[in-house]
Order: C-alpha cells, then structure tokens, then sequence
C-alpha cells in the first residue's frame, strides 16, 4: 500500500468549473421545452376519455378552454361533490359561458375570430346534461367549432 | 518526488452536456393538446324547424345511447365495437340494398359523376348518459367514415386521405360527407 501513502500527501487539484455553464443552459433548456405553460390552475378533477380519431389543435392562442369535472377535495366544501364547470381561474356556472367566449373574442384580432376553437375538457364520468348545457350555451354565443379534448387511444392487437 | 495529477479535461463536457440536452429534447413527450373536432350546428330559429323536408327512413342511421351507457343501432342491442363496421356498411351501400339509404348522382372533381349516398347518421342521448360513453360513440362513427375516405382516397390516389393535397381531400369528403346530426337528448331513464 506504499501506492496510496504516496496519494495522501499531494493537494487536490480543484475541479474545473469550465463546464458549469454548460450544464446549467442544459437544465435551462430542458425545462424551457418540457414545461407546458398553464395559465389556470386546475380545481377540477379530470381524467381525459381516450379516442382514436383525434386532431390536433392547431393554434393554441386561438383556443378557449371550458374545464368540467368533480371539484378538488378542497373545494368540495363549498362546491359541493358534483361535476362542475371552470372558466379560467374560477367555478362557473352555465350562464356565465357566454360571457367568457364574448370576453375572448375580444382578447382576439377580429380577423382570427373564426378560427377560434373552443376546447371542451370534460371528466370522463360526467353526465351528459351539463355537456348538454354547455353545447347549448355555446351554440347561443355561436362559438360553433368545438374540440372535445381526448387522449390517444393505444390499441391494443 | 511526488507527480502532480493532471487536470480532468473539460473540452467534452460540453459535448455530453449537448448530448444530454439532446436527448431529453427528443424523448420527453410533449402534453399536446388533441382531441375530437366537431362542429355544432348553429342556432336556429324554430320556425326554419318546421320547413325541413322529413327524411325517408332508410337514410338515417339511429343511434340511441340510454343512461346506463347501452347503446342501440337501428333498433339493434349492440356492442361498442361493432358500431363502426355496421356505420361504414351503411355510408357506404355497397350492394345498393334497399333498406340502406339512396343514392344520387353528382359531378365530384377528380371522380366525375358519383353516387353519393343520402344517409344522415342520427346520434341521440339521454341525459343519464356517461360522457366517456358518448364521446367512444362519436368516435367510432368519426372513424367510420374517416376509414371510407381513407380507403377511397387509397384506391384513387394510392395514398392516405391526410396525404393528399388540398382539392383531392375536398373531393374525397364530397364523395363521403361527415353528416352527423345530433338529436336533443330525452331524459327517459331518469337520474
């Protein structure tokens, strides 16, 4: 072991801290592509029924995005346990869709207004009625080009 | 005397940084939003409701879904599966059955004069109905008539229907226009 009595009496030479920018735009990067920005906070529970003939959404600045589900266990208190419907940041009633398509229009340019998509996100086990509403509200506000938003169905042959 | 231990060099540590990014960059999936694209009819006033010719009763394909998520095809018990075959057979007519809808001709671009059928395919729900449940139904009507565009567009064109170009597909989806109407939906089954 004379081979490592040598080794103890040496400095150790300082790691070299060239590569640390490196590393640190690698993260930056990583994080900057895996991260989908969320503008609202999810305050319903959700899970995506699967299909197979799915289309992508093309522009994402031109989609609305109507959330309906069951209310997270913090908000069942007050929201009560039943499927309920989120605009933005808030629970919302049937009523007030019309009132938020109208608020995002005008957010829009006028000549991108028929572009927009109004994408649907709506728990799996839900009943059909308040989808009904919904589509009855949206017809009201002619907000006619929907997408009800689905994952990809993995078929399994 | 003691050798010093040379440095470690860092001039690859780049390289493994970039090799890294590289691919993270290429296996992280993306959240991309998708989903079924449909278009709701507009809003109209229930005066223009009275004026609609009423349609013959071999052109419509009925599809009825109850609260408890059973599904109905032409007065038929059927299974989710089975749907999309039985959609396709009626879109399509091959044998010019009498009892699946008619057909008129047209002048389609790319075809010249067709036979287009007639049929409407009418979905109805309660409102009991499992949204899970009612999407799965749409879907595989949605397929079935995107699987005869697809097999039209590969007999004409030899490719697939989202390969061809801009005027092919409009001349496709003449041939086989998505004519899904969806009824009111009855609240029979109660809650």
């Amino acid at each position: 072991m004379k081979k490592f009595g040598k080794q103890g009496k040496k400095e150790t030479p300082p790691i070299s801290t060239a590569s640390l920018p490196d590393i640190v735009f690698m993260l930056l990067f990583f994080f900057m592509v895996t991260t989908t920005m969320r503008e609202v906070t999810l305050k319903v529970r959700q899970t995506l029924p699967h299909a197979t003939e799915l289309t992508k959404l093309e522009k994402k600045s031109l989609v609305s995005y109507i959330y309906v589900g069951v209310p997270h266990a913090q908000y069942q208190r007050v929201y009560g346990n039943e499927p309920r419907i989120q605009l933005n940041d808030q629970f919302a009633e049937v009523r007030d869709i019309v009132d938020y398509i109208v608020v995002e229009r005008q957010a829009r340019d006028e000549a991108e207004v028929p572009m927009m998509v109004t994408s649907l996100k709506i728990d799996e086990y839900t009943k059909m009625q308040i989808v009904q509403d919904i589509k009855q509200e949206l017809r009201r506000a002619s907000a006619l080009h929907i997408n009800y938003s689905a994952r990809k169905r993995v078929e399994n042959l | 005397m003691p050798k010093k231990t040379p440095e470690i060099p860092s001039a690859s540590l780049a390289d493994i940084a970039f090799l890294l990014l590289i691919f993270f960059m290429v296996t992280t999936t993306m959240d991309v939003d998708s989903g079924l694209e449909r278009r709701l009819p507009p809003l109209a006033p229930d005066v223009e409701n009275k004026d609609t010719p009423p349609i013959k009763e071999r052109n419509v394909f009925i599809v009825l879904v109850n609260k408890d998520n059973n599904i109905l095809v032409e007065g038929e018990w059927m299974q989710m599966g089975e749907i999309r075959d039985k959609a396709k057979e009626f879109m399509a007519n091959p044998n010019n059955a009498d009892n699946l809808p008619e057909k008129e001709i047209k002048e389609v671009a790319f075809f010249g004069p067709t036979e287009i059928s007639k049929g409407v395919i009418s979905l109805q729900n309660d409102l009991g109905t499992q949204y899970g449940t009612y999407l799965a139904v749409q879907n595989e009507l949605v397929g079935a008539i995107n699987d005869l565009r697809n097999e039209l567009a590969l007999s004409k064109f030899n490719k697939r229907f989202d390969l061809l170009t801009k005027e092919e597909q409009d001349a496709v989806r003449e041939v086989y226009p998505q004519r899904i109407s969806e009824a009111e939906p009855k609240r029979v089954g109660g809650n």
